[in-house]
């Protein structure tokens, strides 16, 4: 133990022990090097990194713009929607809260379990709906029993709602849950509970009718709970939009309607605001917002008379008679026909080896234009299609808006057909025969027209040749100023108004002269008295043992295979302002059923005079709405 | 020099008096500095209260201090004794505790003392620093130079770390593998013997993998990797950093750190204090808290150098040693540098074990400098020549 080998030893420990500090000195150093990195190099990135830890950005969704009539009577609006909520962070006890509130409001055991579920499976201060839709009586009873049932809460929601039900259905629409592929660049779709336009002008106009969503910051912590607001940005309630439509007269129209299947339109003629477009039967929107059960929407789709199809625009039929106006038109303009040009009705007309019948067994005797058109003689017509040729009386049809799309500003438009010899071709791969000519100028064979463009015929007839089009869209109101649709200055449909003068005065005579189809069914009113067009389309071929045996009559036939009712009118008949169609699926005779409820939708329409009364100025009402 | 001013009195029987004289209040002031930023961050953590934590290290605290001291004023030679005979029992108490986690009744993990809780493998982290000192103050130069007198120390050292790691507690198991290895570097030990124990340790590296449990494994891939599991082992980590680097040079102020208070940042009030510090205190707020570490190292380093004896010399750079190993590993730990393996921050991370020990720890080291002047024979004894 030499004092030596401690002094040798002590400097080893000494020089190990230095170096031992150095080495801690550079880590150190690194320490410090690593915090500079991360506090100073770094900083700016860590700080946004932090924010966004920090900042959730909340949606404020924003009220759902109104729709209301041309005169402001209200037809898609907002209600209030009374919930109650479960808090489970402020309910240990969640079961015994939600007992003592199913003695206060009922709950089904249904509902008590997913809530028990709904409130395992999220974050605690996550509030879980109890039940939607409630009464004013039962929210003012669960608050009344507040301090008993912790936790629970009454939140006020919007749903839609429409007033006037399955009248306005199909022209509204609905609003119901956003499908994953709507979702697109809108944050506002992807916000639990926020509802879209589905169909309708609800549909059309969703956009404007959303309004913009408001921000609201707020200061989360790492579990997503709001510790506090940091700042607000107001969004702005939707558009209000009003429709052209007249409320009144479209329930009146849905009522006079009734229970048949069918669809009725009422248009102005000059201006092609729809002011009644209805079809029956129709649907009550209302249930549509909170989602159809499996059971009632397999009804709506399975039910013969289909609710869901707006036939007005949608359904596709035969024009019959009603379209001989077109093919007197087409006559006269390719000059078929002379003025003076009479036509001998035997009751049939045999045409190579097929012979056509009209629709009067004995005849109707020697008839020219007027009186052809007043008293609807198919044979008349089967000679005078013949003469014009099928792509002749295709050019009318489409002149007067047959055959295509109106454009009408609705989802779900039809265009119809208007055959033509190239068609006919294309589509079936067999010439053109002349008897469809024949069969084609009384609007049977493949011709079709939905109602709307029915109402657009006759007006563009009776209007002095306006090519007038049909729309929906009065107005949109918004924050950010009114939106009026262009009102395209129509152009002249190009037919010389001699002979839609000579086709209106027969139009008058189908229902004011005495052997006209729909004398029967005038307005007698003065001033009031409508002009129009029977007709009656076959909706299966009768055969010629049918005929014979008396089998035709259409009371003995079953429903669907019975003829559809149709009429075209327009009042008042001296200077022409309302066009309306009626037509009812398998209904009978145009003269018979149609006529008739189109006698009255037009006397109503003349009363009411709502093209001519001015619109309440509803563009205050909807400042004060939004 | 006090030490030189010093010689006069008899180093072998110091009365009390002397003793207190002794005692080294600066850094006693230090580690009361220490400690009362820990106060202040433990208020924050506690959103601007006392309770449940900042009042409680306070108290801790104070209690420690006082242990501390009584430590440091029980002769050095009474710790030589008794290095052995507690290394003996901390061991024991590590396999008892083993043994009763194997039986599943692992519930005496803890030693409850009223304000502390005492782990086994809290007292072995003294007591082996003890052990190694008496072990090396036993050896003369050229003992250390031989392969079999390294064998015992070794065996010392593994032991209770392969316990440890069993337990399992990869933090602790580091701290004591780390500081065996530099006690047994400032004692002497060849470097190539230190060479032979890397590469038999990188050797066994599969074998220690296979004893690593799930989530520890995690932690290193997630260490190795952090964006492997960024919601999951490395959300912690990622939000550590982002809480540091958004601290910036000046801090965000204290309780207005984002991440802490918002409970983004995980055990702010214990292994990630330091991350909490530097969000609200920014890099200013980190230097001062590390510049307080160094020169309280730097202390311990100039009492282990100027010790007459070998055990004082080893005990001191012992405690240093590890004191420093504590502040590395939290530090680089939640900067992102070094795996999370669960260290805490001496003196300002809240819990009582991990500060009682530093605080035995400090005593002893204060022990060392108030009988610096002791030389110490093979075995203890006092040496006046």
């Amino acid at each position: 133990m030499a004092s030596k080998d401690a002094v040798s030893r002590e400097r080893l420990f000494t020089r190990r022990a230095l170096l031992l500090g150095g080495a801690q000195a550079v880590l150190l150093s690194a320490l410090v090097g690593r915090i500079y990195y991360l506090q100073v190099v770094e900083s700016r990135r860590f700080r946004t990194m932090a924010e966004d830890n920090r900042i959730s950005l909340r949606l404020l969704p924003p009220q759902r713009g109104r729709v209301l009539d041309r005169f402001g009577e209200p037809m898609a609006v907002n209600r209030q929607n009374y919930r109650v909520l479960l808090n489970a962070e402020l309910a240990p006890n969640a079961e015994a809260v939600l007992a003592a509130l199913g003695e206060i409001i009922p709950i089904a055991e249904a509902d008590r379990r997913r809530i028990l579920r709904d409130m395992r499976r999220r974050r605690a201060f996550v509030p879980v709906t109890v039940r939607e839709n409630l009464s004013w009586n039962e929210v003012a009873r669960v608050e009344i029993n507040a301090p008993d049932l912790p936790g629970v809460s009454i939140d006020v929601g919007q749903t839609r709602f429409y007033p006037h039900g399955p009248a306005a259905g199909h022209l509204v629409g609905y609003v119901a849950a956003v499908a994953e592929n709507e979702v697109g660049g809108d944050p506002l779709l992807e916000m639990p509970g926020v509802r879209i336009g589905k169909s309708g002008m609800e549909k059309v106009h969703d956009v404007p009718l959303r309004g913009r969503a408001g921000r609201s910051r707020v200061e989360v912590n790492a579990l997503g709970r709001v510790v506090r607001e940091l700042d607000r940005q107001e969004g702005a309630p939707g558009s209000e939009l009003s429709l052209t439509i007249d409320m009144a007269l479209q329930s009146f129209v849905t009522r006079r309607l009734g229970e048949d299947s069918g669809a009725a339109v009422v248009m102005d003629v000059h201006t092609g605001e729809v002011l009644a477009m209805a079809s029956v039967p129709a649907f009550d929107p209302n249930p549509f917002t909170t989602g159809v059960s499996a059971r009632d929407w397999d009804e709506l789709l399975r039910n013969e008379r289909t609710p869901l199809v707006n036939k007005a625009v949608a359904g596709q039929y035969a024009p019959g008679s009603t379209f001989k106006p077109v093919v007197a038109l087409a006559a006269l303009a390719a000059g078929a026909i002379a003025p003076d040009h009479r036509v001998v009705c035997e009751g049939h007309l045999d045409f190579g080896d097929t012979r056509f019948h009209c629709w009067k067994k004995e005849g109707h005797g020697a008839m020219n234009l007027h009186e052809a058109l007043a008293q609807s003689c198919d044979v008349f017509f089967y000679e005078t299609a013949r003469r014009t040729g099928i792509d002749r009386i295709a050019a009318m049809a489409h002149v007067l808006g047959m055959g295509e799309r109106t454009d009408i500003d609705l989802p779900g438009e039809r265009p119809g057909l208007m055959p033509t010899r190239e068609w006919k071709l294309k589509a079936t791969g067999v010439p053109w025969q002349q008897g469809e000519t024949l069969v084609s100028g009384i609007g049977q064979g493949n011709v079709l027209a939905t109602p709307l463009q029915l109402a657009v015929m006759t007006a563009r007839i009776v209007n002095g040749g306006v090519a007038v089009r049909p729309r929906l869209t009065r107005e949109l109101f918004g924050r950010d100023g009114g939106f009026v649709p262009r009102q395209a200055e129509f152009g002249s449909v190009g037919i010389p108004p001699a002979h839609l003068e000579r086709v209106a005065k027969a139009l008058d005579a189908v229902c004011n002269s005495a052997r006209g189809t729909a004398f029967r069914a005038r307005i007698e009113q003065a001033g009031m008295a409508m002009g129009g067009k029977t007709g009656t389309a076959q909706v299966r071929r009768i055969s010629l043992s049918e005929r014979e045996l008396g089998l035709a009559k259409p009371a003995d036939r079953p429903w669907r295979e019975r003829d559809h009712a149709l009429f075209v009118g327009f009042a008042p008949v001296n200077a022409p302002r309302y066009a309306a169609v009626v037509v009812i699926e398998h209904g009978g005779g145009g003269a018979a059923v149609a006529a008739p409820i189109a006698r009255d939708i037009l006397l109503e329409t003349q009363r009411r005079d709502p093209s001519r009364r001015q619109p309440r100025g509803e563009r205050v009402a909807a400042r004060e709405g939004a | 020099m006090a030490g030189r001013r010093a010689r006069g009195l008899n180093p072998v029987s110091l009365s009390l008096a002397d003793k207190a004289w002794r005692v080294n209040w600066v850094l006693v002031a230090l580690l009361c500095l220490i400690a009362s930023i820990g106060v202040l961050m433990l208020y924050s953590a506690g959103n601007g209260s006392l309770s449940p934590w900042s009042q409680r290290h306070f108290a801790r605290f104070l209690a420690a201090l006082a242990v501390m001291l009584a430590v440091a004023l029980v002769d050095i030679r009474v710790w030589l004794r008794l290095a052995y005979p507690a290394y003996a029992l901390a061991l024991a108490l590590l396999v008892a505790v083993e043994a009763a986690g194997m039986v599943g009744m692992g519930a005496q993990r803890w030693l409850d003392l009223g304000l502390f809780q005492i782990q086994p493998s809290e007292i072995m982290k003294v007591a082996l620093v003890l052990a190694l000192a008496r072990y090396f103050h036993g050896l003369n130069a050229e003992e250390i130079g031989r392969v079999l007198y390294v064998v015992p120390p070794a065996l010392m050292v593994a032991a209770p770390a392969v316990l440890v790691m069993r337990q399992p507690d990869l933090g602790t198991a580091a701290l004591m593998l780390l500081g065996g290895a530099a006690m047994f570097f400032v004692a002497g030990v060849r470097l190539w013997k230190f060479a032979a124990v890397a590469a038999a340790g990188l050797a066994a590296m599969p074998v220690a993998w296979a004893m690593l449990r799930e989530y520890q494994r995690n932690r290193i891939l997630t260490f190795i990797d952090p964006e492997r599991d960024p919601l999951g082992a490395g959300y912690h980590i990622l939000q550590s950093k982002i809480a540091l680097g958004s601290g910036g040079l000046f801090g965000k102020g204290l309780l207005e750190g984002t991440q802490s208070h918002l409970n983004f940042l995980p055990e702010k009030q214990t292994d990630f204090i330091f991350t909490m510090l530097a969000e609200e205190l920014g890099m200013v707020g980190c230097l001062a808290l590390l510049g307080l570490y160094a020169l309280t190292l730097l202390i311990a380093f100039a009492i282990a150098l100027r010790s007459q004896s070998l055990f004082g010399r080893m005990l001191g750079m012992g405690v240093a040693i590890t004191f420093f190993l504590y502040v590395f590993i939290n530090v680089a730990m939640v900067t992102g540098l070094v795996p999370v393996v669960g260290v805490p921050l001496p003196l300002v991370s809240y819990g009582g074990t991990a500060m009682l020990t530093v605080m035995v720890g400090m005593g002893l080291l204060m022990g060392v400098d108030i009988h610096r002047d002791l030389r110490l024979g093979r075995h203890g004894e006092a040496i006046t020549s």
